[in-house]
């Protein structure tokens, strides 16, 4: 069954088209990965199905809502932590968990107890009653975090949730939305790194400028990029072009050459390691020496290159430019 | 049989609990940083202080009732007192949009009241504070309530309810302009003539005729005359031609009319964002 469904979702701010016709579909219990690189839509279309911003056109419901006309109804069944932090800072954990949770209309003593429950769950309960003011970044988006569950939603939106975060916090909280997940919550993040939507989305939507690009398992779009990539760069940038026509031909599909960095990239499939043997064994025959060459999980960009033969480029206005200021401490 | 009755009972009932909720949150910060506090305090006793004594021996002719200068002075440090407290509330709600906390509140089964009802409310009772903190002040420096204690409280009450009409219209304006520093600037920029130009300091006899004729309609002089119509008495409402019915009525009037027109202007700009 479908918990989120959206149909030609549309929304512009004035002349930046933000949404251009957006279909998603998520199943009950499932986490979906909504990936895109800077401005393509992903907060927009969260605050959309949160019931934050009215959409110019399209249909969206979520756990059976309208996102429109049954907003307040939808409001009692889901959470939300958006990109930016939202807790009070002069608030302990503690009291920013409880007011979250009488605002869902619990009874003190369930928000309590509720908050409580949420505090271990983060790690946070040496710090609970703290002011938020004295946290770190970490602590801060994991209290974030936490908020958004104090209500037992049944549909979770993070928004980008691991941004921010070191690699050990990140990998914790990978730990803590699978669990959720294992109880049952369905949950849409987003994110702009594929490793994240690789380890938790079972289903990934791809957009960029406000359309869904492509969709399917982490697998499936790594195969569409064919696994692994083979990054080579030469010392003299006069002999790049050179060097490509020796080696694009090397993997099953083309390759890439970056005009600023000078950098050749080849998706190889899975044959990474005799296709690098390969390319050093022709680069050196041509005589042309190398400065680096590596195999590399495939990135975003590489993605979106084997999606769309660009690179993922940032929208012309710098998106969210001064929340993402505002964010860091 | 009550279904078409609940749903508005409860609505209200949760909005009531909702507002309660997140006035406390606002408190809270209060307590945390009682600085807030202390400066918000800090200048109108500056202001009690510089007025008694920098000005109050230059103020002669002043109207009878109010032969001692303190007394004229603190209705008027009231009012302005209330006000100036007033521009927090578009400050605190501007940082709220900022931080994106309202964002997490909007997306909550949250009355959509209650963000600004719970700020107002809050801001009032802040006002509360100080407004009996200057009586404290005044009573240090010789104000004396010279009508009785339920005259005195009608004063302060009067004060408390200004400023509460003012959170409304620095709510709009907070919610309006969004960015802190903007709003801190804007509020400024109607906050100093609207209380200085008014009979809050001084009788406005001694201003030009231009500035009397605005002096006089300013809605701050009449409460600053009413408020002095609860604490000096007929004396004084007699002497500057004025009756305490009509006083109050204005007073009255003038915050009715304020809150009518920045209530749905406020909730409707907060809808929007
Ligand atoms: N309130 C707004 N006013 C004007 N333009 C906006 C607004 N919100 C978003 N946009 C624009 O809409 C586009 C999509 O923005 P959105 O925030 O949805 O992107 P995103 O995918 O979340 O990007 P990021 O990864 O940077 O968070 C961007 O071009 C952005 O500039
Ligand atoms: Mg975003």
């Amino acid at each position: 069954m479908s918990v989120i469904e959206v149909e030609g979702l549309r929304k512009s701010f004035g002349e930046v088209v933000a949404l251009d016709g957006v279909d998603l579909e998520v199943a009950e219990g499932t986490v979906f990965g909504l990936l895109g690189p800077n401005g393509a839509g992903k907060t927009t279309t969260v605050r959309i199905l949160t019931t934050l911003l009215h959409p110019d056109a399209g249909l969206a419901r979520v756990a059976g809502y309208d996102v429109v006309r049954e907003a307040e109804a939808l409001r009692h069944v889901i959470g939300l932590a958006g990109q930016a932090a939202a807790i009070d800072p002069n608030l302990t954990g503690r009291e920013n968990l409880e007011m979250v949770g009488r605002l869902y209309h619990l009874s003190p003593t369930e928000a309590r107890r509720r908050a409580g429950e949420v505090l271990e769950r983060f790690d946070l309960a040496e710090a609970a009653d703290r002011p938020a003011r004295t946290y770190s970044g970490g602590m801060r988006r994991r209290l974030d975090l936490g908020a958004s569950l104090v209500g037992r939603p049944r549909v979770l939106f993070l928004d980008e949730p691991t941004t921010g975060l070191d690699p050990r916090s990140r990998l914790e909280l990978w730990d803590v939305i699978r669990e959720l997940v294992r109880e049952g919550t369905t949950l849409l993040l987003t994110t702009q790194y594929l490793e994240e939507a690789d380890r938790l989305a079972d289903v990934i939507a791809v957009v960029d400028r406000g359309r869904v690009i492509a969709r399917g398992t982490a697998d499936e779009l790594k195969a569409r990029v064919g696994g692994e990539v083979l990054a080579v760069r030469v010392s003299d940038r006069s002999r790049v072009p050179e060097a490509a026509g020796a080696i694009l031909g090397l993997g099953p599909g083309g390759g890439k050459v970056d005009n600023n960095t000078g950098e050749i990239t080849i998706p190889v499939g899975g044959d990474g390691t005799r296709l690098l043997v390969e390319a050093v064994r022709r680069l050196d025959a041509e005589g042309i020496e190398l400065a680096d060459i590596s195999l590399r999980r495939p990135t975003l960009d590489d993605v979106f290159l084997a999606l769309t033969g660009h690179a993922a480029e940032e929208a012309p206005t710098p998106p969210n430019g001064t929340r993402r200021r505002r964010r860091s401490p | 049989m009550s279904v078409a009755r609940t749903p508005l009972a409860e609505r209200v009932r949760w909005a009531i609990h909702d507002g309660f909720v997140l006035t406390r949150r606002n408190l809270i910060r209060y307590r945390r940083i009682p600085t807030l506090l202390v400066f918000s305090t800090v200048q109108p006793v500056m202001f009690v202080l510089l007025f008694r004594y920098v000005f109050g021996g230059a103020i002669t002719d002043l109207p009878p009732g109010a032969e001692a200068y303190v007394n004229f002075l603190m209705p008027g440090i009231f009012v302005q007192t209330a006000i100036f407290g007033a521009t927090q509330t578009g400050i605190g709600l501007a940082e709220d949009l900022t931080s994106g906390i309202i964002d997490r509140f909007r997306s909550l089964p949250t009355a959509r009241s209650a963000v600004l009802a719970g700020r107002t409310t809050a801001d009032l009772l802040r006002n509360l504070f100080v407004v009996l903190l200057m009586t404290g002040v005044g009573y240090l420096v010789g104000f004396r309530f010279q009508e009785g204690p339920i005259l005195a409280a009608l004063a302060i009450g009067l004060a408390v309810l200004v400023g509460f009409a003012f959170s409304w219209v620095s709510a709009t304006i907070g919610l309006a302009i969004g960015e802190l520093e903007s709003v801190q600037a804007a509020s400024f920029v109607w906050i100093f003539p609207l209380t200085f130009a008014s009979s809050a300091f001084v009788p406005i006899e001694g201003m030009p005729w231009w500035l009397q004729a605005f002096a006089r309609n300013n809605p701050v002089t009449i409460w600053a005359n009413t408020m002095r119509a609860f604490t000096l008495g007929e004396t004084y409402v007699r002497a500057i031609g004025e009756t305490m019915g009509g006083l109050v009525l204005r007073s009255g009037l003038w915050i009715a009319a304020i809150l009518a027109a920045a209530v749905p202007l406020a909730i409707r700009i907060y809808r929007r964002t």
